[in-house]
This record gives structure tokens, C-alpha cells and sequence, in this order.
């Protein structure tokens, strides 16, 4: 009695962990599900027959597969800008003093304690009154605006953890500044820059709020999400949310098998 | 090997009146001394007296504030780290994580456009046994080994000085002995001068030629190892370099070729050549081992001098044992007796007459006011009997 | 992203690369600072001014027309008044979710960083994992787990939880559920990431000092995690309190929170002065929950 006691106050915490992650996948297993499925009217939810038409034909609806086209256009765009921007400011902010450091900071943070709709209508009322008209870029613009600060935090993080006395080294060894920027300092903040621009992608892909705010008639796929939810949504919507899934995981179980071995070498 | 050094010009190295400051902090403090090419020379000090800050502004990590660092008869004071004939072995020795060992060995050729590495880099491999080595990353090699990559990436460049950063400090005790004779023999192997720069008095002795003792941005003493552990010019480098007894004392000049003083009472003399100061306020030392202990003051031999006092601890620390005498005016001075098996031990709580050949004391300035100086110092002693 | 902002920089690296004390590199941070500053400023700051500005037109105007700026403070208060039931629902929601959060989310993190061992990495990553599928595509699975027909609810009919007709879907259960669910990975990472430097020496040492296991982790493991808490806690409610989807695709217009009047404010009725009047008070509203409660938790150094 007292044995399985013990056992279960050793145990009761990781099984209420499990619990939670099981809440945490139950809506995963729901959308996989659901990509298998055969609805039995548009705007039913439940799950009807089994098919594999909708990963036979994930572009049978065609719109859905442009507003994923324009997703990852805008989520590689927007990746590239804030990721150029993010890194030079982290290097900037590490390794370098200068004048008005907490003034930047500041503006580097508020980004992130800033609800969405508060940025998405901000920015709407710019456009509006600057007279621009929304659309593709201005969707880009306002991505890159809320990744840039994502890229800073995950650089910085990588930069502040590297020691500066590998690149004295690189000097005391007669490389010149480009030199050991290029050969040492690079090569040790490329996973962080790595990092920080999968985070930024996949912020840009899956943003809704600020998107909705300002893509005028332009449909990126949580837009396209968001319009179907009200006429009905095709089941090809699961095959797209399943396939995220498993690319995204593909991505973090391979860099963690690297990561793996170089430690077994190590 | 031994070719290595010679195809670097000849040259001294000398730093003249070199200062650094930090703000208000002055870090070195108008610091000139000569290395003369192809010795092994040390600087040692506890952290924060400068020494590292004055091997950055040899290495170019760090500009002085003022005065030159002449290579030879050039100042390269004032030239890029990666423009100097200067290489650096850095404390906890800064391997390139990315690079392979071979590759971080050959770093410094191929920055200065050399094609063709591979002998050298396999020649310097070897020389500090790490044949074979040079496909492994960095972490994959235990201390020691990363230390040998460090200095084998340093001097594969041939530096005309090689600078090395508390190079053994990240090594157990017993890989640092290793790791001292080993570096020793490389340094006579390639003739480059050293810089060693560290905290470690043993580890300054054992390899340097010269040590410089450096307190607060200054050079308080410069010598032989030896020369400066017999005969420490001021009380700083009395207690930093090993262990001295330190009596307060008065003395009122030579007379005779020795410098009679009076230390509480007691009257006892040291030789003229012996003395930093022969009037006023002074110290009078005598190193822990160079005191011998005996039970009554009718033992000791003609011509030595001699306190009475009260044995309070003794330490068995194997080849010796450590006693703490305190004398009739309170101090307690250390005693290191050799366990030559010659006499049993002194149990805590007996009388005892420490004596010493006045040939082994000295005398050093004092600033007047300051009190006895013993070590280890110790509040007030437990369970002495008075 | 508070506590993840300030990673230590500055003040924890040794010495600064002697090419950023030499003087010809005064001008290169401010070089690399300029493209991303001015984007933020640009794009965020001047906005904000923007949006200012829009709060205190004349209510009067239209898209069509124009808006004249009239520094109406009126449209405050008006707007307070018209959706104020809206503003606490979106609080309350917001807190029950963090509520269930917290219960959900301690255990989770805490089992995480100190019982899980060697598979804490693979745990950890199974917290992220669920956000790598599209916000919206999750929560419309919500829908079908939720669904009239779907086992949860006949479970609960069954067991005489629901009436007969009893359902979860378009109910405030469903939305509270749906806030808990999106935000939840938010509230675990940064509490596990100082959970994770909880020395479990401190709890033998704490118990080896007489305390029985829930005083241990009443006085030494919460006031230890209490950054990882307060930053948790933080990038849960903001996003949660502002949050407008599950509102509209779990709920019904009786459950709406401030964000679908907000929405509907710029979006479908045009009335600008209204929606930025709406978005202030909302930033508003949450600066102000935000500080008292950091002054509260008593860490102001996650900020």
C-alpha cells in the first residue's frame, strides 16, 4: 500500500504533465483526422467518412492553394527583411556602446507587449490617412515590423553567449576585422540567425490579426481560413494544417539529430 | 625545431613607462622593464594588479593610455593585434569551437596567406604530442589537450614573443606540474621569448628566468626567482612570494657590518648586505623554514638568535610539520620543520625557543605605526595557553 | 517575450572587442541600428501617433468624406459606454483562461524542468509543437471536438454535467477554453525556463530544514519561479485579453470580447474614431493591469 502510494506521488506530477499535453495535441490529432475526412455538408464539422481525396487534390479548392502560395511568399519575404534588420541591430546592441542604448531598447520591446490589434489598427490608420493602398507589401511591411523584434531577442541571445575572446584570438592570429568576422564570428551566430528566422517565418505565416487589418483584398491562408469559417470550410484546409505540422516537426527533430550527434562526437 | 625562433629578427622586448587607465582606475601605473629575446619571464600577482592589462597592451587587445612597447627598436604600441610578430595562449585558451584542431591550428598561416600547411601544422602537432589529433573538435579534447592546441596555434606562427594568459589555470594540480615542465621544455626548444603572466608564485619559480612581482600596476620587485625569495625587497613580496615572519623592529643604523635592532624588547642584528634599510622603522624577516624549533634557549647553537614562546598549533602536512609559535608579546610566527625524522613531534601547549642563523633574516622598510606582519594571521588564537 | 528580452548583454560580457573602443568605429552602431529603428519607428511608433490622432477625430466623418481631427476626447467615453460590457468580458475571459492556465501550466513546466530528465528536450518541443499548425486551423478544431454530436459533449450529457440539450460550443465554456488552449505554450516556456534553473538541492535543503513538501514549494520553488511567472503570466494575458478569433469562432456575438467590436469597428462598420478610441482603451486597460501587477509580483526587473 505504502509502495504504490510513493509510486503515485512520485508519478502524479508527470501524469498530470501528460494530461496537459495530451489538451495540447488532442486539436493536432482532430485537424489530421479531419484531413481524412469526407464532410457531409460544408458547414458541418464533424467528422463523416473516410477518403484520401483531400491529399490526393490539396488544390481542389483552388483560392486556398493560391492564398498558401501568397503566405509563403509574404512569410520569406518578410523573413529575409526582419532577419537582415534583427541581426544588424543585435550586433549593434552587443557589441557595441553608444548613445541612446535604452531608448532603442525600448522601442525594440514594446513590439512584443503590444496586443496585435493594437499594431494591425495602427498601421491601418497610417495606410489610410498616408493613402496607401493596402495589399501584398503592406502586409510585408507590417510582418516585418512585428519579426524584426523576435530576430533581435533570438540574436542577441546567440551573441551575448559568444565569448569575446575567440575573436581577439582570431586578431591576435592576424586576422583582420572582416577576417574574423567573416571566420569566426559568422560561423558561431549562424544557428541563432538560423533560428531566429524560422521564428520569423513562422510568425509571418500564421499571423492573422495584424494581417486582417491590413491585407485590403488581398487572402493569405489565415485570411483564407478566417472568410471560409463563415461560407464553410473545405477539408483540404486540415491537409494544409497537418502537412505544417509535420514539416515544422521534420525541421526540429532533424536539427535536434545534429545537435545529438555532434554532442556524441564531442 | 630548434630552427624555429631564429628566423625572427633579434630584439628585446621593452615596455616604457607604459600606464593604462580605466576611468579613474589606473590599472598600470608608468610600468618600464625590459625581456630580454629568448628568456622566460613571468608576471605574477594577485588579480587586479595589472598584469593581464599589461599583457593586452603587449598582445594589442588593449591601447595604452600612454608609453610605448618597443619590439627591438620599433613601438608597436600603437599597430593591430593582427599586424604584430605577437601571439597569444589565452586563459581558458579561446579555441574556435567550429573549427577542427587542425584547423585551428592553422589559423594564423592561412590568415597570412599560406597555402601549403599541412607539415607545419603536422610538425607542431607533434611537438606537443597531439599526433593525430587534428580531425577532433576542440570539445572533444580534455584540458590539457586543449591547453597543448593553444600554445601549438600560437607558435606555430613564430611569434617573437609569446604571450601566455594564466595558460594552467583551468588544469588540475597534478596535469599543471605535467604541463609546467612540458611548456619549459618547448620554450628551450624554440627559443621564443615567454610572457607568462599568472597568480601562481610556485608555478613563476619553477619556470620562469625572471619574475617580476607586480602590486597595484607596479613592479615591486624584479629578480631571479631565487634571488627574490631569499632576499624580498619589500613585505609585499615577503608574503606574496611563499611566507615570512614579519617583526616589527627599530634600527639605529650599521655598526660593524651588521644592522643591530630591537623588536619588542629583544635585541637581534642582520647583516649589512642582508638589510633594504639599515635606520628607523623596519621589518625584521625570517622565512618559516629557515626558523628551527628546540625545547630551551641553552640549545641554541653559537651565533644564532632566538624567540621564546608557546607552541598553539601544529599542522602535519606530511614532508613537514607547521607550527604556530606565539611569543611572550602575542604574535604567533610560522615554524616549517622538516620531517626528517630527526626529532618527535612538539605537542600544542609546549614552551619552545625558535631559532634562526642571522644569515637567513632581513631587513625591510617599515611605515612607521604598522605592527608585527606573521602568516597566516590569524583573530584570536583558540585554547593558547598564556 | 519580457524575460526572453533580457538575456543578460551588456553588463555580463568581459571585455568589448578592442574594434569597438577604437575610434574609427564610432559611427558603425548606429549604422547598423538605422534600417531596423527607422522600419520600427516607421511602422510602429508612428502608427501608434496615427492612431492617436484618429481616436480624437470628429465622429461625425466618414471614410468617404474625411475626418477632421476635432481632439473629440468625447469618443473615450462614448465608446466606454457603448461596448463596456465587451471590455470586462474580454478581462474576465482573459483571467478565467490564465486561471486554468496556471493550474495546467505549472505542473506541466515544473514536471518539464525537473522530473523529466532525458526527455525533457523531446517534452519541450511537444509544448511548441502544436502552435507549427496555423492558430486558426486549431481552433476551428475546437469546433469538432466541442461539437453537439461530438463524445466530449455526449459524455457530459450522459453523466448529467449538460441537460439533454445542454452544449459547449457557442458557449463562454468554449471560448474560455479555446483562450486557455492558444496562449497555454506561452505561459509554459518562460516557466519552465526558470523552473529549469531551480537547484533541486534547495527543496532537499529545504525539507532537510523541517518543511513539509508544500511549504517548500510555498517558500522556496514559487518565489523562485516567480520571473519565469510574472513574464508567463504577461505573454499569456496580453495576446489573450486582445484576442478576438476564439471569441468569434467558438462563441457567439453574446460572448464577442473587445476585439471583435474592434474589428468590426475598422472593418466593417468604418467608424475609425470608435475602433482607435477602442484600441487605446484596450492598450490602456492592459498597461494598467500589466503594471499594478508587476508591482504586485514585486519583479519589475523582467521588464
Amino acid at each position: 500500500m505504502t509502495r504504490i502510494s510513493r509510486w503515485l506521488a512520485d508519478r502524479w506530477l508527470m501524469g498530470v504533465a501528460l494530461l496537459v499535453l495530451g489538451y495540447l495535441f488532442l486539436p493536432i490529432a482532430v485537424v489530421a483526422g479531419l484531413s481524412f475526412n469526407r464532410p457531409s455538408s460544408r458547414l458541418s464539422y464533424d467528422f463523416n467518412e473516410f477518403t484520401l481525396d483531400n491529399w490526393r487534390r490539396p488544390c481542389a479548392t483552388s483560392d486556398m492553394c493560391d492564398a498558401v502560395v501568397r503566405s509563403v511568399q509574404i512569410g520569406f519575404l518578410a523573413t529575409v527583411v526582419a532577419t537582415v534588420l534583427g541581426t544588424l541591430m543585435a550586433f549593434a546592441l552587443v557589441r557595441h556602446r553608444f548613445r541612446g542604448r535604452s531608448g532603442i531598447n525600448v522601442l525594440i520591446f514594446l513590439p512584443m507587449a503590444t496586443p496585435e490589434l493594437v499594431m494591425g489598427t495602427s498601421l491601418l490608420a497610417l495606410f489610410v490617412s498616408a493613402g496607401v493602398p493596402q495589399g501584398f507589401w503592406t502586409i510585408v511591411i507590417a510582418h516585418v515590423m512585428f519579426c524584426v523584434s523576435f530576430v533581435v531577442v533570438t540574436v542577441k541571445a546567440r551573441l551575448a553567449g559568444m565569448d569575446s575572446r575567440l575573436e581577439e584570438a582570431a586578431m591576435d592570429l592576424y586576422a583582420s576585422e572582416w577576417q574574423t568576422f567573416r571566420r569566426i564570428t559568422l560561423p558561431l551566430v549562424l544557428p541563432g540567425i538560423v533560428a531566429a528566422a524560422l521564428l520569423a517565418f513562422s510568425l509571418s505565416f500564421d499571423d492573422f490579426i495584424i494581417t486582417n487589418f491590413n491585407a485590403g483584398t488581398t487572402v493569405t491562408f489565415p485570411m483564407y481560413v478566417w472568410g471560409a469559417a463563415q461560407r464553410g470550410i473545405p477539408p483540404q484546409v486540415n491537409v494544409i494544417g497537418t502537412a505544417m505540422f509535420l514539416i515544422a516537426l521534420l525541421l526540429v527533430l532533424a536539427s535536434t539529430l545534429r545537435g545529438r550527434r555532434a554532442k556524441r562526437f564531442s | 625545431m630548434t630552427a624555429m625562433g631564429h628566423d625572427a629578427p633579434a630584439g628585446d622586448l621593452r615596455l616604457a613607462n607604459l600606464t593604462k587607465r580605466f576611468g579613474i582606475f589606473t590599472a598600470v601605473d608608468d610600468l618600464s622593464l625590459t625581456i630580454p629575446q629568448g628568456s622566460f619571464f613571468a608576471l605574477l600577482g594577485a588579480s587586479g594588479c595589472g598584469k593581464t592589462t599589461t599583457l593586452r597592451m603587449i598582445a594589442g587587445l588593449e591601447a595604452p593610455t600612454s608609453g610605448q612597447v618597443l619590439l627591438g627598436d620599433r613601438d608597436i604600441a600603437r599597430l593591430r593585434p593582427y599586424k604584430r610578430p605577437v601571439n597569444t595562449v589565452f586563459q581558458s585558451y579561446a579555441l574556435f569551437p567550429h573549427l577542427d584542431i587542425f584547423e585551428n591550428v592553422a589559423f594564423g598561416l592561412r590568415r597570412r596567406g599560406i597555402r601549403k600547411v599541412g607539415d607545419q601544422v603536422e610538425r607542431m602537432l607533434s611537438l606537443v604530442q597531439l599526433d593525430g589529433y587534428g580531425r577532433r573538435r576542440p570539445a572533444q579534447l580534455s584540458g590539457g589537450q586543449q591547453q597543448r592546441v593553444a600554445l601549438a596555434r600560437a607558435l606555430i606562427n613564430h611569434p617573437q614573443v609569446l604571450l601566455l594568459d594564466e595558460p594552467l589555470g583551468a588544469l588540475d594540480l597534478k596535469l599543471r606540474r605535467q604541463m609546467q615542465i612540458e611548456l619549459k621544455r618547448i620554450q628551450t626548444e624554440v627559443g621564443i621569448t615567454f610572457v607568462h603572466v599568472t597568480h601562481d608564485q610556485e608555478e613563476a619559480m619553477t619556470m620562469a628566468d625572471t619574475v617580476a612581482v607586480m602590486n597595484a600596476g607596479r613592479i615591486e620587485q624584479l629578480g631571479a626567482p631565487a634571488d627574490i625569495y631569499e632576499f624580498p625587497a619589500t613585505a609585499f613580496v615577503a608574503n606574496f612570494l611563499g611566507q615570512s615572519n614579519l617583526l616589527a623592529a627599530e634600527a639605529a643604523g650599521p655598526a660593524g657590518g651588521e644592522v643591530p635592532v630591537t623588536a619588542h624588547g629583544g635585541r637581534y642584528s642582520v647583516p649589512v648586505g642582508r638589510s633594504r634599510i639599515d635606520h628607523g622603522p623596519v621589518y625584521l624577516g625570517v622565512r618559516p623554514e629557515k626558523l628551527h624549533l628546540v625545547g630551551s634557549a641553552d640549545q641554541v647553537p653559537a651565533g644564532h638568535q632566538h624567540v621564546t614562546g608557546v607552541v598553539t598549533d601544529a599542522s602535519y602536512v606530511g614532508v613537514s610539520t607547521q607550527y604556530l609559535l606565539r611569543t611572550g608579546w602575542g604574535s604567533e610566527l610560522s615554524v616549517f620543520v622538516a620531517n626528517s625524522g630527526a626529532a618527535g613531534p612538539l605537542p600544542v601547549g609546549t614552551q619552545a625557543v625558535a631559532y634562526w642563523d642571522p644569515r637567513h633574516a632581513f631587513l625591510l622598510p617599515r611605515e612607521p605605526g604598522q605592527d608585527d606582519r606573521t602568516t597566516p594571521v590569524l583573530d584570536e588564537p583558540v585554547g593558547a595557553a598564556s | 517575450m519580457s524575460a526572453l528580452a533580457h538575456v543578460p548583454t551588456g553588463s555580463g560580457q568581459p571585455a568589448t572587442p578592442p574594434a569597438a573602443r577604437s575610434g574609427r568605429y564610432r559611427f558603425l552602431p548606429y549604422l547598423l541600428l538605422l534600417p531596423g529603428a527607422a522600419w520600427l519607428f516607421l511602422f510602429f511608433a508612428l502608427p501608434l501617433v496615427q492612431l492617436a490622432a484618429a481616436s480624437l477625430y470628429d465622429p461625425s466623418g466618414s471614410l468617404a468624406t474625411g475626418y477632421a481631427l476635432t481632439w473629440a476626447f468625447g469618443n473615450y467615453p462614448d465608446a466606454l459606454q457603448a461596448y463596456w460590457p465587451q471590455f470586462t468580458r474580454s478581462f474576465l475571459y482573459a483571467g478565467m483562461a490564465l486561471v486554468l492556465a496556471l493550474l495546467m501550466g505549472y505542473p506541466l513546466a515544473y514536471a518539464i524542468a525537473q522530473k523529466a530528465g532525458r526527455w525533457k528536450n523531446l517534452l519541450l518541443v511537444c509544448v511548441v509543437a502544436p502552435m507549427f499548425t496555423s492558430f486558426l486551423v486549431r481552433t476551428l478544431a475546437w469546433k469538432t471536438i466541442l461539437s453537439d454530436n461530438g463524445w466530449i459533449v455526449g459524455l457530459l450529457r450522459d453523466v448529467h454535467l449538460l441537460g439533454p440539450d445542454g452544449r459547449l460550443l457557442a458557449t463562454p465554456v468554449a471560448v474560455v477554453l479555446g483562450l486557455t488552449y492558444n496562449f497555454l505554450p506561452f505561459l509554459v516556456l518562460p516557466l519552465y525556463a526558470s523552473l529549469e534553473r531551480l537547484d533541486y538541492r534547495l527543496l532537499e535543503a529545504a525539507s532537510d530544514l523541517y518543511a513539509s513538501p508544500l511549504r517548500a514549494f510555498r517558500k522556496v520553488t514559487l518565489p523562485l519561479s516567480m520571473p519565469g511567472l510574472v513574464a508567463g503570466t504577461l505573454l499569456f494575458f496580453i495576446p489573450a485579453s486582445g484576442d478576438y478569433i476564439n471569441a468569434e469562432l467558438l462563441g457567439t456575438p453574446k460572448e464577442y470580447m473587445i476585439g471583435n467590436v474592434i474589428d468590426s469597428a475598422f472593418l466593417v462598420r468604418l467608424d475609425y474614431p470608435q475602433g482607435a478610441a477602442l484600441s487605446f482603451l484596450l492598450m490602456a486597460a492592459i498597461l494598467a493591469v500589466v503594471f499594478g501587477y508587476l508591482r504586485k509580483a514585486g519583479t519589475d526587473e523582467v521588464l
